[in-house]
């Protein structure tokens, strides 16, 4: 974790997204409190923490919609608070606080968020994501008569428009029944292997966590408290699951483990 | 993903063309919002119309008793329709931001590569459709019903357009502001807040009749030197240059003010982490 605060070291070990000290506060509130952490290029790393702890600010911070209190942040050897347009185009996201335009059609948000995006060929890029994600029924309907999940799904699809090199996450199968939940899943572990696009997700399924992700994060009321690949994080904390791993942390019984052993940086 | 494979699949992100093309994208995206809804279209020329046509039987009462109205027919009516056009274009901007909002689309207008300038380039030229259909509207029923025809005013009439819209552009830009800044409950702005301006604007009386004081205030708005500017050109047939030119450069200042008015909102809920959280 330390590493992190010299972003042009760990530039080299190829990590794709570096944040060194970044603080946010609110009025009187510190959402995030110095935090750092590297995110290794290639990899799906998890955001975890309980409800207040930090990962959406987080987010939004490293999404250039949120400017940070102090700090510094790195996407791709870009430095996020003076040069994000650089990098915003090899980017994307996911996340429940956002929507599309409800009385448009998917095809017509997709469209247009392609050509945001500059696609030479945007009708066929859309029609691999509708392929892909089973949305072909519903490109001719209007975003706002979709359900929960088919809107996740249309979501998911807008989030990959680009092929984005470094995918942000927010709890992207949160609202998805079981199946599609798998599916969505598969495709983005299936399209993270082909692409090696470096994927940040914040999620509160523990199964997503242990099942997609190299490396996880944890925060508690906005510093990270713990960092390690799930197996590790699950040895260490002497549990069988990330689930248990989750509710030591979220309720600060990892704090008399950490006044044994300090956090451990994520292996690069 | 190669540099290659990127340029085969990408247009270049930088430049003016890609900039031409995000704004395309903004504007198709309001487009399709527009055409896919005729009473969306029909209500954008209906009150500009209906107003058209209080103000055309008004001159018609008046027109036997009234001097001017004798030398000027179409003088409520130019007024009536040219007030719209500043109406139209404020509105234009406010509530193409307003619908943003509602669409709580902001999040992702924003974490893709558009710029503010296109943003904001794009919501002027939404209001520059948006009061092209409904004054435009409003001049084909002024034709139609009453063998009115604006376009009679030649170019003075491209001027007071282009004049009118700038101001209506800065105001609609500083109700965004304020929208972003206050939440949605201050969405009336969008409705209310151009009448402020309509008293001292001299719409349809010279700006002479204000009291001295207000006089002062009338000069500072770029819409009452046009609409001085308009009774010169139907009372008078000249040109009147030195309200043009002050138009004019009062619109710079205006519209620079609006400018930075927004790009600074979206600071301030950029650092208050409004973009992402905002909306109905």
């Amino acid at each position: 974790m330390d590493a992190a605060r010299s972003p042009k070291l760990i530039a080299a070990h190829d990590a794709a997204i570096v944040v060194a000290d970044l603080r946010k506060r609110y009025d009187q509130v510190d959402a995030v409190k110095g935090i750092s952490f590297v995110v290794r290029a290639g990899t799906t790393t998890a955001l975890l923490g309980g409800n207040g702890a930090g990962k959406t600010t987080t987010l939004s911070m490293l999404l250039g919609v949120l400017t940070p209190t102090s700090g510094a942040i790195s996407v791709l050897g870009c430095d996020m608070l003076r040069h994000r347009y650089r990098v915003l185009p090899r980017m994307n996201f996911t996340s429940p606080y956002v929507d599309l335009p409800k009385r448009l059609t998917v095809g017509e948000n997709l469209r247009v968020f392609a050509d945001l995006y500059g696609l030479r060929s945007p009708t066929v890029r859309i029609g691999e994501l509708a392929s892909e994600f089973d949305l072909g029924d519903l490109l001719k309907r209007p975003y706002g008569n979709l359900s929960a999940g088919q809107r996740t799904r249309v979501s998911l699809a807008k989030a990959l428009l680009n092929r984005p090199d470094v995918l942000l996450l927010d709890e992207p199968t949160a609202s998805l029944d079981p199946d599609i939940g798998d599916r969505m899943r598969t495709y983005l572990e299936d399209y993270q292997r082909a692409s090696r696009c470096t994927m940040l997700l914040a999620s509160h399924n523990m199964g997503e966590v242990e099942r997609m992700c190299d490396d996880v994060i944890m925060l508690r009321e906005g510093r990270v408290v713990d960092q390690g690949s799930p197996q590790d994080l699950i040895g260490s904390y002497g549990r069988e699951t990330m689930e248990e791993v989750f509710l030591d942390v979220a309720r600060g019984r990892s704090d008399e483990r950490d006044s044994e052993a300090s956090p451990r940086a994520i292996s690069a | 993903m190669g540099a290659d494979e990127a340029n085969a699949l990408f247009y270049p992100q930088a430049g003016l063309t890609a900039s031409a093309r995000r704004v395309r994208a903004l504007i198709r995206r309001h487009a399709y919002l527009l055409l896919k809804s005729w009473p969306r279209l029909v209500s954008m020329a209906y009150y500009p119309t209906v107003t058209m046509v209080l103000w055309a039987f008004l001159t018609i009462y008046l027109k036997p008793t009234t001097n001017f109205l004798q030398d000027a027919p179409g003088f409520f009516i130019g007024a009536v329709l040219l007030w719209d056009v500043l109406f139209r274009g404020q509105l234009g901007v406010s509530l193409t931001f307003i619908e943003e909002m509602y669409s709580r689309n902001l999040g992702n207008l924003f974490v893709s590569p558009l710029r503010l300038r296109e943003f904001i380039i794009g919501q002027l030229t939404m209001s520059v459709l948006r009061t092209l259909i409904g004054v435009g509207g409003a001049c084909f029923f002024a034709w139609l019903l009453f063998r009115y025809s604006i376009f009679s005013m030649g170019f003075p009439l491209l001027a007071f357009f282009t004049l009118l819209l700038a101001f209506g552009w800065s105001i609609g830009l500083a109700v965004s502001a304020m929208i972003l800044r206050f939440g949605l409950g201050a969405e009336e702005l969008a409705w209310a807040a151009i009448f402020l301006v309509a008293p001292v604007s001299g719409v349809y009386y010279p700006i002479a009749v204000l009291p001295g004081w207000l006089q002062n205030v009338a000069w500072a708005l770029p819409s009452a030197h046009v609409f001085e500017g308009m009774r010169a050109v139907l009372l008078e047939g000249n040109f009147p240059w030195q309200h043009f030119w002050a138009a004019a450069a009062l619109d710079v200042v205006y519209m620079a003010i609006g400018i930075a008015t927004f790009a600074l909102t979206i600071n301030h809920a950029r650092v208050h982490g409004k973009l992402l959280h905002m909306g109905e």
